[in-house]
């Protein structure tokens, strides 16, 4: 068989993106029609839109560069996940405000459905999690690949259609919460149709992903990409089995999930913390191996320690779904296995900070006059402390005390405010300038402020949780002289109020910072200068993946 | 270096991280499938009435899961302030399982005739006219809104094929039933008792109509909770078989 010149292959990519496009745009028209749920009609209509906006711009290229063949990286789609995940963060946190406002101020829930705590949580969950850390892993990883493989991502519209698609998902994902649409799985919330749609995107993403590796031009596998691809893999395994759902019918919104009960629950806990595993971990430990010897312009520390910490980090998170259960009808020797594995998690997460905070050896100075790198090393720090908060709150007495009350939210937030949101900051002040060919961002000072603001809110936030949680967890189990409970489950509730406000305020700190970032990058995409090449030449990076240790 | 194989070979790279992370999973997850002291049975199970389960349907809906749990853990405080540690038993026949994460308000899983019918209906609409310290939002709609019950057989279906056991009496008469639940002393809802022991026959939201509202739905389901297994005969070491 002759091989196909570039020029028939761009065709043909074309002529399928055009097919792929109509196929699309017939199926929202058809749930658009056909659906006699209204929400569920408004995501055809969603889909019918997206896949005709989606046929425009296939036409307009196919037609105009077919001459124009691809060379280089392909930066465009990464482009748009970089700027989406600035304008979800913002959309995140402030749903995150808004609920955590209602709880020290109910009114605010203004008795309607669309604006009750219950629907908006899921918003804020996803909105931050899959919409913003979602679109900084898309942006940054497949900046990295290209770059450590030295290799162009394959597909002419395949990258296009994996930052678009996962857009539609959460568009469609989070409108779907506020309309009632949800199965209830946290984390997990989206209905069956949204999640089929992801499941598509994200075996796209897998092979581009993928595709990209198998054509390098490095011998080596760079280590953010092992993180990388554990993650896109772990994600896709845990997002088919936990999402495993019977729809009512093709034209209802409404489906049931497989498990009942004790199986469900295992299930969902063993994706609900592997999603902070894989998805808030692995995923953004890719972004520190990559990010943080570049920035600092210094080596991974420890080559070997990357091995052993990316291995053992994998194979023992997975087990450590059930503290999520302790004490529950779930058996004990599941408990006790998720306990045990649980603690074990915390060697290898030091692992990890180890290795991320020592490669700054030789580059310390860089945390007193670059504040991008004061965002990375505190994320690698507040990542430290969570991963030693989690093991101790997995410890089942320990748990009995904070399982179901405000402890484990701000748990998350060190977690997420700290880890997850600081280092896709600090990542995105690196990436932002380098994909629009920038010399830096148009403001250091005001780095420096989003840095202190965000960093002043997370404490905030994560003091108040924690004196709210341990004083919940004890007056719930607080008795009196005469051997009676002490407290009523509303003076708990009431004891609450101030940490609320506290929190409340904490968040708002930290959206003004996001604010500030917002407009720094605004600042710095409309400025007119220009730098000739492009920030990340392949020089350092061609000597991270063996030249650190070995 | 032997581990440069994987770093070399991106296919390997990948079946070394599938069979890594499939390990814990496999372990922790497939027996509760086939180890049959799982989940312990007990007397007095079923499936949730039709009404009951649109009921349920909404209390995902709304997100109720977010605030309130449903699992009472064996630990003392717990069971004086609940009631009976929650059994594996009684969340066999939920889709998805509601046992939350979080108690921003109280554990429901046994709060079914702790209040009354009214109490609910009045507190779902204005929680702060009945517990001024409250924080949880109001649900005034659904008192006002008409439940949808157009696909209820489809609905227990569904259930069914998922490992619910609906009978055939059951799926035939779900629109009826409904209906039924909300229809005190009439020959219909004693058929629906028949079907379904244990439930409660009420026109919940405590507003004339013969149409079931949300409000209907949810107090129906509220109101059940926690209350089919009969813990003053519940014996945890002896044979509890159905």
């Amino acid at each position: 068989m002759r091989t196909r010149s570039v020029e028939e292959r761009a065709v043909l990519a074309d002529c399928f993106a055009f097919v792929g496009c109509l196929l699309c745009a017939g199926l929202g028209a058809t749930l658009l029609f056909a659906s006699p749920n209204g929400g569920m009609a408004f995501h055809g209509l969603l889909l019918l839109v997206a896949s005709l906006a989606a046929l425009a711009a296939v036409v307009e290229f196919s037609f105009d560069s077919v001459r124009q063949l691809p060379k280089g990286y392909m930066d465009g789609p990464i482009k748009v996940a970089a700027i989406a995940a600035v304008i979800w963060g913002i959309a995140g946190f402030v749903v995150g405000d808004l609920i955590a406002w209602q709880l020290a101020i109910p009114a605010l829930n203004l008795d309607l459905p669309w604006t009750s705590f219950g629907r908006l949580r899921p918003l804020h969950t996803s909105a931050v999690i899959f919409a913003f850390g979602g679109n900084v892993l898309v942006a940054t990883s497949l900046y990295v690949v290209q770059r450590t493989c030295r290799a162009r991502l394959p597909g002419r519209w395949a990258p296009w259609f994996v930052v678009w698609g996962y857009q539609l998902f959460l568009l469609v994902a989070g409108t779907g919460y506020l309309l009632g649409i949800t199965q209830s799985k946290e984390y997990a919330e989206p209905e069956w149709y949204a999640d089929l749609w992801l499941t598509v995107v994200w075996v796209v993403y897998l092979a581009i992903f993928l595709g990209t590796l198998a054509r390098r031009k490095e011998p080596h596998i760079y280590v953010a990409n092992w993180f990388y691809l554990a993650f896109i893999v772990t994600i896709a395994m845990l997002h088919l089995v936990n999402n495993a759902a019977m729809p009512v019918s093709l034209t209802s919104a409404k489906s049931y999930i497989v498990y009942s009960g004790v199986q469900d629950a295992m299930t969902q806990w063993w994706y609900g913390h592997n999603a902070v595993g894989f998805f808030l971990t692995a995923g953004f430990l890719g972004i520190m191996y990559y990010f943080i010897p570049k920035r600092v312009e210094r080596p991974i520390y420890s080559y070997r320690l990357s091995i052993v910490h990316f291995w053992t980090l994998i194979f023992l998170y997975i087990w450590a779904g059930p503290h999520h259960l302790h004490y529950t009808a779930l058996p004990d020797w599941a408990q006790t296995l998720g306990m045990t594995f649980s603690i074990m998690l915390w060697m290898p997460s030091w692992g990890g900070m180890i290795n991320g905070l020592m490669t700054l050896s030789g580059a310390w100075d860089k945390l007193r006059t670059d504040p991008v790198v004061r965002f990375l090393v505190v994320s690698v720090a507040f990542y430290g402390m969570s991963t030693f908060e989690g093991p101790v709150m997995s410890i089942k007495a320990v748990n009995s005390l904070s399982h179901y009350t405000d402890w484990t939210i701000g748990h998350v937030h060190s977690g997420a405010l700290g880890w997850v949101a600081m280092v896709s900051f600090g990542a995105l002040y690196c990436l932002l300038p380098w994909l629009w060919k920038k010399s830096g961002m148009y403001s250091m000072r005001l780095i420096e402020w989003h840095f202190w603001t965000a960093t002043i809110g997370i404490l905030l936030y994560i003091t108040a949780m924690w004196v709210s949680g341990i004083t919940q967890g004890l007056m719930w189990r607080a008795y009196d002289r005469l051997g009676f409970l002490q407290y009523s489950f509303i003076e708990t509730v009431e004891a609450m109020r101030p940490y609320y406000i506290i929190r409340a305020l904490g968040g708002l700190l930290f959206l003004v910072g996001a604010l500030i970032m917002a407009y720094n990058v605004w600042r710095t995409l409309s400025e007119e200068e220009t730098v000739e090449a492009a920030a990340p030449t392949a020089e350092t990076v061609r000597q991270l993946p063996i030249g650190a240790v070995a | 270096m032997q581990h440069e194989a994987f770093e070399k070979n991106s296919l390997l790279l990948l079946i070394g991280i599938l069979i890594v992370v499939s390990i814990g999973g496999l372990v922790q997850i497939a027996p509760l499938f086939w180890v049959d002291s799982t989940i312990e049975k007990v007397r007095g199970m079923r499936p949730y009435t039709p009404l009951e389960q649109a009921g349920r349907d909404i209390y995902v809906r709304e997100g109720c899961y977010g605030c309130h749990s449903q699992m009472i853990r064996t630990l003392r405080d717990e069971v004086e302030r609940y009631g009976h540690y929650s059994l594996a038993a009684e969340s066999m026949y939920d889709h998805p399982f509601q046992w939350g994460s979080k108690r921003t308000g109280p554990d429901l899983a046994r709060v079914g005739g702790k209040y009354s019918d009214l109490w609910h209906a009045e507190h779902l609409g204005n929680p702060r006219a009945l517990v001024p310290e409250s924080i949880m939002p109001g649900y005034p709609w659904l008192a006002e809104t008409k439940l949808d019950g157009r696909d209820m057989m489809a609905k227990l279906m569904t259930l069914k094929r998922v490992g619910v056991p609906y009978s055939e009496d059951m799926l035939k008469n779900a629109e009826q039933d409904l209906i039924a639940q909300i229809s005190p002393d009439t020959r219909k809802a004693a058929e629906l008792v028949r079907r379904y022991p244990k439930a409660k026959v009420a026109k919940f939201d405590n507003k004339p109509g013969q149409e079931p509202s949300e409000l209907d739905a949810l107090i129906a389901y509220l109101q059940m909770l926690g209350t089919l297994v009969d813990f003053a005969t519940f014996d945890a070491a002896g044979p509890n078989l159905r």
